[in-house]
């Protein structure tokens, strides 16, 4: 049996997960609880980014609405403890239900669009439920709604501590990665990948393309609110603020910086974002001006994103 | 008389003012190679996108196994067994010869909703996905990219996919186009080599290779068939030599 991962990426990643595994630990002995804050959100950000993945990087949907999702999810957790109903497994299938239900709906007609307009329908549905929370006074309209209590769990599954928090999102990243993983070496994640490329010639060979590529928005849709679940607990406060365009636009930035349409670009995309944004505003408050210079190096001269170098890597072994 | 494969009736189809198709007849038997032929513009992959449901005819009734399939969308279409080929070469670029092969396999075994079990592990499929690669010859080059093999053998590829749906009517679209003579010669020993097992409709610019693979033949002009005949007869028409074969054949 082989032990060593096969190639450089793959060494990396592992690593990666590795380290992700005992961060809690680490971050106790050097004493720095703040990081592990910022690497739980980075991580609820990463699975936010490889539900996009799925259907941006695999699929070709380049969705502007992602980030509608996340709020979704979050008034999921947030509108019921409003009403004092914690209940964790009622926020989750709360989740579930809604943000699978906006993308059947929106997606139903998004995908009748493609390219630009596809971009430009998202944007609007986001924009949509941006405003709609926005005017919602009930729940704190523009200056959003505070969450008391986390959402409760089994005792064994409780995220109550930071750190049970964080193993919570560790986990649905694990799961997530795998069931993506899975899912795109399946049937159904083929006809995905053959859609994005050639969608008459997909629908020539028996494929009627637009269920497969609705069934496969709706998807991203529930991963993404699960996201917005696990950022209503962590942040406990959430306002519209969380499901505007730019966030949206971030979720982009995440999957291009990794690599779209790889299994582990948005994981270490989102790493290499919350890093930039973390470092470079620290530097100085024009960390925006640096950060679109970088992106614009990226997508002139960087192909294929993180994960493109470290495969460049994997094929140099291979020769050498 | 035995039901043909395909029968289309009165096939009319307008583009603003263009007539394209023009109360166009058109029938297919069990097993036969049926060629069209006309000169450019007379509406041949016009035809064939309509048979194949990529265009909606104006008016008109296309029948497949007796059953009236006008209505149906491409994909229903591929899944009743009428496989395309496409003029202008269209697979998947950056997968695999292999995987694309795989895809027309895929597209005719059931529905695709299954999101567990990998297809790299799937040897009934890669099975059936080497048979047809096998059978144009393309078998010691299925782990190429799409991208990175020659034209001849893009096209090549078109006619494994198109065979790998197991379809009951295989529509060629010109898959000789834009190919060297060595490489035409291959893909009519291929085609040659389904003759008599597959019913095929075969559009092509090349007389000597439609001389050579079909039973029948018709002559298209200006979206109207003019005549439709056994090859030899085809060859003497006098009409059809002034309409189409012209200065090269008269």
């Amino acid at each position: 049996m082989r032990i060593l991962p096969k190639t450089v990426s793959a060494g990396v990643y592992t690593g990666f997960l590795a380290l992700l595994a005992i961060a809690p630990w680490i971050f106790s002995v050097i004493d720095e609880p703040f990081y592990l804050d910022l690497l739980s959100r980075g991580l609820i950000l990463a699975i936010a980014a490889l539900s996009l993945n799925l259907i941006l990087g695999y699929g070709g949907m380049v969705s502007l609405g992602h980030a509608a999702y996340l709020g979704i999810g979050a008034y999921c957790v947030g509108i019921p403890a409003y009403y004092d109903f914690y209940n964790g497994w009622l926020h989750l299938g709360l989740t579930v239900l809604v943000s699978g239900l906006f993308a059947l709906v929106t997606g139903a007609i998004c995908l009748r669009t493609k390219g630009v307009y596809f971009i430009m329908i998202t944007l609007a549905f986001s924009q949509m439920v941006y405003f709609t929370f926005v005017s919602l006074e009930e729940y704190g309209g523009d200056d959003g709604l505070v969450i008391y209590l986390r959402s409760e769990f089994p005792t064994w599954l409780s995220m109550e501590s930071p750190v049970a928090l964080y193993y919570w999102i560790f986990t649905v990243l694990l799961i997530t990665l795998f069931f993506i993983h899975r899912l795109v070496h399946a049937r159904f994640g083929r006809v995905i990948v053959g859609s994005r490329f050639n969608e008459d010639r997909m629908q020539s060979l028996g494929y009627s393309t637009y269920r497969y590529r609705l069934t496969c928005y709706v998807i991203s849709g529930v991963i993404c609110g699960i996201a917005g679940m696990l950022l209503g607990n962590f942040t406990s406060f959430i306002s519209p603020e969380m499901m505007g365009w730019t966030r949206s636009g971030e979720l982009i930035f995440m999957v291009v910086i990794g690599g779209a349409g790889t299994l582990f670009g948005p994981l270490v995309g989102t790493a290499a974002f919350v890093f930039l944004e973390e470092f470079l505003s620290y530097i100085t408050i024009y960390w925006h001006l640096i950060f679109g210079l970088m992106l614009i190096a990226l997508v002139l001269f960087g192909k294929g994103g993180i994960h493109g170098w470290l495969s460049a890597f994997d094929r140099k072994e291979k020769r050498g | 008389m035995n039901q043909p494969l395909l029968e289309v009736t009165d096939l009319n189809k307008n583009f603003g003012g263009i007539i394209a198709t023009n109360r166009l007849y058109l029938s297919v038997e069990q097993g036969q190679v049926h060629a069209v032929i006309g000169p450019n513009g007379a509406g041949k992959t016009t035809l064939i996108s309509q048979l194949s449901g990529q265009l909606k005819p104006t008016s008109g009734r296309i029948d497949f196994e007796g059953r009236n399939i006008t209505g149906f969308s491409t994909a229903r279409r591929a899944r009743a067994g009428l496989a395309r080929s496409f003029q202008i070469t269209s697979v998947i670029m950056p997968m695999t010869l292999l995987e694309n092969v795989m895809l027309a396999v895929q597209g005719s075994d059931g529905h695709s909703f299954r999101f567990w079990s990998s297809v790299q592990r799937d040897s009934a499929m890669i099975d059936a996905a080497m048979k047809s690669l096998v059978e144009v010859g393309l078998d010691d080059r299925a782990d190429r990219i799409a991208a990175q093999v020659s034209h001849g053998e893009r096209r090549q590829l078109e006619v494994a996919m198109a065979l790998a749906m197991g379809p009951k009517l295989l529509l060629l679209d010109e898959p000789m186009a834009g190919m060297g003579s060595e490489e035409t010669a291959r893909m009519v020993e291929i085609l040659s080599g389904l003759k008599g097992d597959k019913a095929i409709l075969l559009i092509e610019h090349d007389m000597d290779a439609v001389f050579s693979l079909a039973d029948s033949l018709s002559v298209l002009v200006n979206g109207h068939i003019i005549a439709t005949d056994t090859v030899e007869k085809i060859r003497n028409n006098s009409d059809v030599q002034r309409a189409y074969l012209g200065e090269e054949h008269a």
